[in-house]
């Protein structure tokens, strides 16, 4: 039915040991493929620089944790690499951000084009005021045209990879409103894959979550990057430990150091990172 | 060894229970409620006065054959068919002409206009025209389409209805599109959706039964204007359905029974009253009825 053989099983198994997502299949080496690169990247609202020069690369089919105080840019980031900004007039980004070779926040890009290659999953969910089925459908249909038969597996196999199937699948047809939070995120994601985009952004994916929704999110992230490059921001040091491969820290518009999690929480090289992560501010 | 607490540094004010300044806010919280009592009952029994009045005077007339008869001459026991019926006709053309330009202005103010020069001056623009006095679109439609169109016709009356309809559908579209938060415009937009199908599927399905609700209110108001009708479709004492002649209409009726001698013709305008009345107040019902229902639970 599903056109791919392994559905997400996603497990609430407190008794999984769950080590830095990057310590033990990542090496520093496999951290160089980059699907997405920024340099020299600078970001304005209005005439206020939100991002200097950041130079950072994001790896393919690896989860790269952003981290950082509020306000140091990491989320601005986020909505650098699918162009989000471009809805508000006085926001501009200057720089290189390279996918495949093209610079993304060139003018020539065509928005919705990019914007199915890289798909975002916001903090708070974002479920549209219709069915659960048209939700999923919705991205879909913008760039696909599917028989009612590939469509309906489609959406079974989007619901299966972010792990709500089993909930959703007697009530496809009834308001997605009607989800719990967590469901509803999960419902977000389903949608964003449903497109096939080739990044997945998640801006604070779980900050609106109970405990629960936020473990089974973070499993769906370590199952989705198998097929996916993530990019995560986060103010939970902890999930970026849990999830991410690499990890970068911002701080005031800079990326200060970027490295394996691993590295960046037991070994910072640089003493604001120090700092952070040992809670000394945030 | 055992430290001793240290003195806490927030000096606390005298507090006594039924102090001078306690008494005397109690006094005044009954003078207050006692004026909010009162002129709520002052506005309540002029409303129960006006609707007694209304229904008494329209079911002591009222007789089916107000539904099945036209009007006719003074004692000779005519109806309200075809003042209801021009009144359909000119409210529903004119809601039907109305409501979609409202709703593309209010889009273009909600998600196109925004923080913009232009958009700030239609926005005003059309604020005054929702509180301009009806007998001035009547004056104006009667200076554009009935000189020079040669006479009063429906269709002048369906057009001063018309551009009443299109501030009010604005004015709701606007603020129930600007209800919705940006993070699912940014939803939709983050999934490749183009401007305008975030705007078509996403923003106008959540902000779906504000609109309808705008739109029915639209209706409620025009269903019982009269100034603008007056110098426009001006009324028809004959069956008529011919958009290019004069048009009858309920309010005109009223209007010009209520002011002649004939007593069954006063009745008849208590008999039209209270029909405007009831229809308006079961669309007031339907669109509070479509607010608190929840959008599309199946």
């Amino acid at each position: 039915m599903s056109n791919d053989s392994q559905p997400a099983t996603v497990v609430a198994d407190p008794g999984t040991t769950r080590s830095f997502g990057g310590m033990t299949a990542r090496s520093t080496e496999e951290l160089n493929t980059a699907r997405i690169e920024c340099r020299n990247l600078d970001f304005f609202y209005g005439d206020n620089r939100a991002l200097k020069s950041v130079n950072l690369r994001f790896p393919e089919r690896q989860v790269t944790g952003m981290i950082g105080p509020s306000g140091c840019g990491k989320s601005t980031l986020l909505r650098v690499l699918n162009r989000m900004f471009s809805l508000y007039p006085g926001q501009r980004a200057t720089g290189e951000v390279l996918m495949d070779g093209e610079n993304i926040i060139s003018d020539k890009v065509d928005l919705n084009f990019l914007r199915a290659r890289i798909g975002m999953v916001f903090q708070k969910p974002t479920p549209f005021p219709m069915t659960i089925y048209e939700n999923v459908a919705f991205g879909i249909k913008l760039h696909e045209k599917l028989s009612k038969r590939d469509m309906d597996e489609r959406v079974e196999w989007s619901l299966r990879r972010a792990a709500i199937w089993d909930e959703a699948k007697d009530r496809l047809h009834t308001n997605a409103m009607g989800l719990s939070g967590g469901q509803q995120q999960r419902l977000c994601i389903a949608r964003t894959i449903a497109v096939k985009p080739e990044v997945i952004l998640f801006d604070e994916p779980t900050s609106a979550l109970d405990p629960i929704s936020t473990l089974k999110i973070e499993e769906l992230i370590d199952e989705l990057k198998r097929d996916f490059t993530i990019v995560i921001v986060t103010h939970n040091m902890q999930q970026a430990a849990r999830c991410a491969d690499q990890v970068a820290f911002f701080f005031l518009g800079e990326m200060i150091e970027v490295a394996p999690a691993a590295d960046l929480f037991t070994r910072p090289k640089h003493p604001k990172t120090q700092e952070y992560i040992t809670g000394r501010f945030s | 060894m055992a430290d001793a607490v240290p003195t806490a540094t927030v000096p606390r004010p005298m507090r006594q229970a039924n102090s001078a300044l306690g008494r005397r806010r109690k006094r005044i919280d009954r003078v207050v409620s006692v004026f909010a009592y009162v002129s709520t009952a002052i506005g309540l029994f002029f409303l129960a006065w006006l609707l007694v009045t209304l229904f008494g005077r329209g079911f002591a007339a009222f007789n089916l054959s107000v539904f099945t008869l036209s009007t006719a001459p003074p004692g000779s026991n005519g109806g309200l068919l075809n003042a209801m019926v021009g009144t359909l006709i000119q409210t529903a053309l004119g809601t039907a002409i109305g409501a979609p330009i409202g709703l593309l202005v209010g889009t273009y103010l909600a998600e196109y206009a925004r923080n913009t020069w232009l958009g700030n001056v239609v926005r005003f623009v059309s604020d005054i025209l929702l509180s301009a006095p009806s007998i001035l679109i009547g004056l104006f439609v009667y200076q554009l389409i009935v000189i020079n169109t040669g006479g009063f016709s429906g269709w002048a009356g369906v057009a001063a209805l018309a551009i009443i309809v299109i501030p009010v559908v604005v004015r709701t579209t606007e603020d129930m599109l600007r209800l919705i938060p940006d993070t699912l415009r940014e939803a939709a937009i983050g999934l490749g959706s183009p401007k305008w199908v975030m705007i078509r599927f996403v923003c106008y399905r959540a902000a779906m039964q504000g609109i309808i609700t705008g739109v029915l209110l639209a209706i409620a108001r025009i269903a019982g204007e009269t100034a603008p009708l007056l110098f426009t479709s001006l009324g028809n004492l004959n069956w008529s359905t011919n958009l290019n002649e004069a048009m009858p209409s309920l309010p005109i009726t009223i209007y010009q029974y209520a002011a002649s001698p004939y007593d069954d013709w006063i009745a008849l305008a208590w008999v039209g009253a209270l029909i405007i009345t009831i229809a308006v107040l079961a669309l007031n019902i339907l669109a509070r009825y479509v607010i608190r229902t929840e959008p599309s639970k199946k």
